[in-house]
């Protein structure tokens, strides 16, 4: 008997019970749906996420200053001009590119009654590669700038929108940052709200030395930010400052540290991490859904084999092999869940096409395949003990049955 | 029609017992059956019900296994077949006619039929002109698209007989077969089963009825699971 006679009866005895058939794949469809849905959430998160660190600047490493734990027995040394120095070291930290120390300090910027709170950056040039902020007109610093103290700045798209109204372009205007006058000589590009670990949007960027003068004096760093030759010389880069940082804080165990590296890289690595296991937690709930489908699987066709018992007689009595009688109740089942399954993908797609906040849910092409394999194996382990309960009645035993 | 004691068994049974249950409580369906049939004999079981009759049947059938003795089917011991191998007997060399009918419901006249050519794997288009070749045979050719619960009693008797015919079995097995038939269905279906026999079937048939039975030309009874050739009846003038 050929495998297409075991698929017409089978389509056949599917067809007969309808509603029950769309019952049970219901079960299926809503597992299959959940699987695809929840893990497209988390591969939408994590895309979401990666790319607001591919906007804190792909090889940018920051530096800050922390307080060692109470066993260190020092409040430990704050970051310095000296210690920035010797990053640039091009012997000790070949694979540094550029380093730019950073002095921040919370003001007000005021321009006639106009007023925006801001956070005042002081830096060099090279913060602007380092930290991947982006001009939008005008022009940024130059060293000759830092060289001389110049007082000029860049204003970030909120601040200059909240001094000079929306879309405006203020080069070469006077602004007051805590009372003392900077000219503006450029603005940055918009950001957008939550791009990075602060708003840049709400910075205004300065030399560090007009910033210094002016508004914190020459003390300690804030942090220090540092551009690692490429990507891939960025963990080499991590290694060497803090290296160098441990010899010149005199550390020698590095849970004392009186500062902390960070870097897109680890921050990346860190969420990365976080996500899969997110991921994978929505998965399992998804597929404890699977496995609820498949047991009602195995209930149904436990009843239509229970309930089909005289027609299996029938059968048996007119020639039908145990073969047969298995193949056309494996096949139910599987047309069931196989069926369920491409059902379950279409809802979870149409399930993906609704936008969640920030981000939307990407579907994971191996999750498709994996969901459409995993509903026909459900359908293979869920039919086999009914369909092997079916070719194995004796005939006489399924005809006398009423 | 005669029976030459040159014409081969068809069916031919020795020792045969079958015993339900065990030790005290143990039922004696069958006592130590001898019993053949020949090619072309038309042969009626008759007995009371409780006397073993069925139980002969779905041995006969190879629907149930004898507890001892030995069953040939077509010169083949059925004790030595697998279970597929089985299914493979009961699809090429019995044909089944039940009391109860017995087709698959929701499911046209001429799919029953074909049913059994399904198994024994013939294409598409040999079995729809083998089914309906049958069909003509019990004068149902125009009924082939209807559905069990669309067809009287005699009708779907008679689609079941041509279910029963289509693979060409050595062997007729009927229980009861107009036992669920209006007094106008159950000439219907004996006069096809007369025509069967003309024309050189093998059937035999079980019945409680004795009217039923003179159709036959032979008459064995089963009594208490012991089988007896009924007294040989006088030449009937077909």
């Amino acid at each position: 008997m050929s495998p297409v006679e075991i698929v017409r009866f089978a389509v056949r005895g599917l067809i007969a019970n309808r509603l029950r058939s769309l019952l049970t794949m219901l079960g299926i469809i809503i597992g299959i749906a959940a699987v695809i849905l929840l893990t497209a959430l988390g591969n939408g998160a994590s895309q979401f996420i990666q790319g607001q660190i591919a906007g804190l600047g792909a090889n940018s490493i920051t530096i800050i200053p922390r307080q060692p734990p109470d066993s260190a027995g020092t409040d430990g040394r704050p970051l310095s001009a000296a210690d920035a120095r010797a990053l640039a070291d091009p012997q000790g930290a070949p694979d540094v590119a550029s380093v730019s120390p950073v002095v921040t300090v919370p003001a007000s910027v005021d321009a006639g009654r106009a007023s925006s709170d801001a956070t005042v950056i002081g830096s060099t040039p090279t913060y602007f590669s380092g930290a991947n902020v982006q001009l939008g007109s005008g022009r940024v610093y130059t060293e000759a700038d830092v060289e001389a103290g110049r007082k000029v700045l860049i204003l970030g798209r909120t601040v200059a929108d909240d001094l000079f109204g929306a879309g405006s372009n203020p080069l070469e205007r006077d602004v007051l940052v805590r009372g003392v006058p900077f000219r503006v000589v450029g603005v940055l590009a918009p950001a957008g709200e939550g791009q990075g670990l602060s708003n840049p949007d709400e910075n205004v960027l300065a030399p560090i030395t007009a910033v210094q003068g002016s508004l914190t004096g020459f003390g300690d760093l804030g942090q220090i930010v540092v551009q690692a030759r490429s990507t891939e010389a960025q963990a080499a880069a991590e290694s060497e400052i803090n290296s160098i940082l441990d010899r010149r804080h005199g550390i020698d165990d590095p849970e004392l540290r009186d500062f902390q590296v960070i870097s897109a890289r680890q921050l990346a690595d860190v969420l990365d991490q976080t996500l899969s296991a997110f991921t994978l937690l929505l998965a399992a709930i998804a597929a404890i859904s699977l496995v609820v489908g498949g047991i009602g699987i195995t209930n149904i066709m436990l009843v239509s084999v229970t309930e089909r018992t005289r027609e299996i007689g029938i059968r048996k009595a007119l020639g039908a092999p145990p073969s047969a009688i298995l193949g056309q109740f494996l096949v139910e089942s599987i047309i069931l869940s196989l069926v369920g399954g491409v059902l379950g993908v279409a809802v979870g797609f149409a399930g993906t096409l609704v936008p969640l906040g920030d981000f939307r849910p990407v579907v994971l092409p191996a999750a498709v395949v994996a969901a459409v394999g995993v509903s026909a194996g459900i359908g293979i382990f869920f039919g086999a003990y009914p369909a092997r309960r079916a070719a194995r009645l004796r005939p006489i035993d399924a005809l006398r049955r009423e | 029609m005669t029976v030459d004691a040159q014409v081969p068994h068809v069916l031919d049974v020795r020792g045969l017992s079958k015993v339900y249950g065990e030790g005290e409580t143990a039922v004696h369906a069958l006592r130590d059956v001898d019993f053949s049939v020949r090619r072309g004999e038309y042969v009626a079981v008759i007995g009371q019900s409780g006397s073993g009759k069925s139980t002969l049947l779905n041995v006969l059938g190879c629907l149930d296994a004898p507890t001892s003795g030995r069953y040939f089917l077509e010169g083949l011991d059925v004790a030595q077949l697998d279970e597929r191998q089985q299914s493979v007997m009961r699809n090429r060399q019995i044909g089944f006619v039940f009391q109860a009918f017995n087709l698959i419901p929701r499911t046209s006249a001429l799919a029953n039929v074909e049913l059994p050519l399904i198994y024994a794997g013939l294409g598409r288009r040999r079995r729809r002109e083998r089914a309906l070749a049958a069909l003509e045979l019990v004068g149902l050719h125009g009924r082939s698209d209807h559905r069990p619960n669309e067809l009287s009693g005699g009708q779907q008797q008679r689609v079941a007989v041509a279910r029963a015919l289509v693979t060409g079995p050595a062997l007729l097995l009927a229980d009861e077969p107009t036992g669920n038939l209006d007094s106008e269905s159950t000439t219907d279906v004996l006069a096809l089963f007369d025509g069967l026999h003309r024309s050189g079937r093998t059937i035999v048939l079980i019945t409680h009825d004795d009217e039923v039975a003179a159709r036959a030309e032979r008459v064995v009874v089963v009594r208490d699971g012991r089988l007896t050739e009924a007294s040989p009846r006088r030449a009937r003038a077909w």
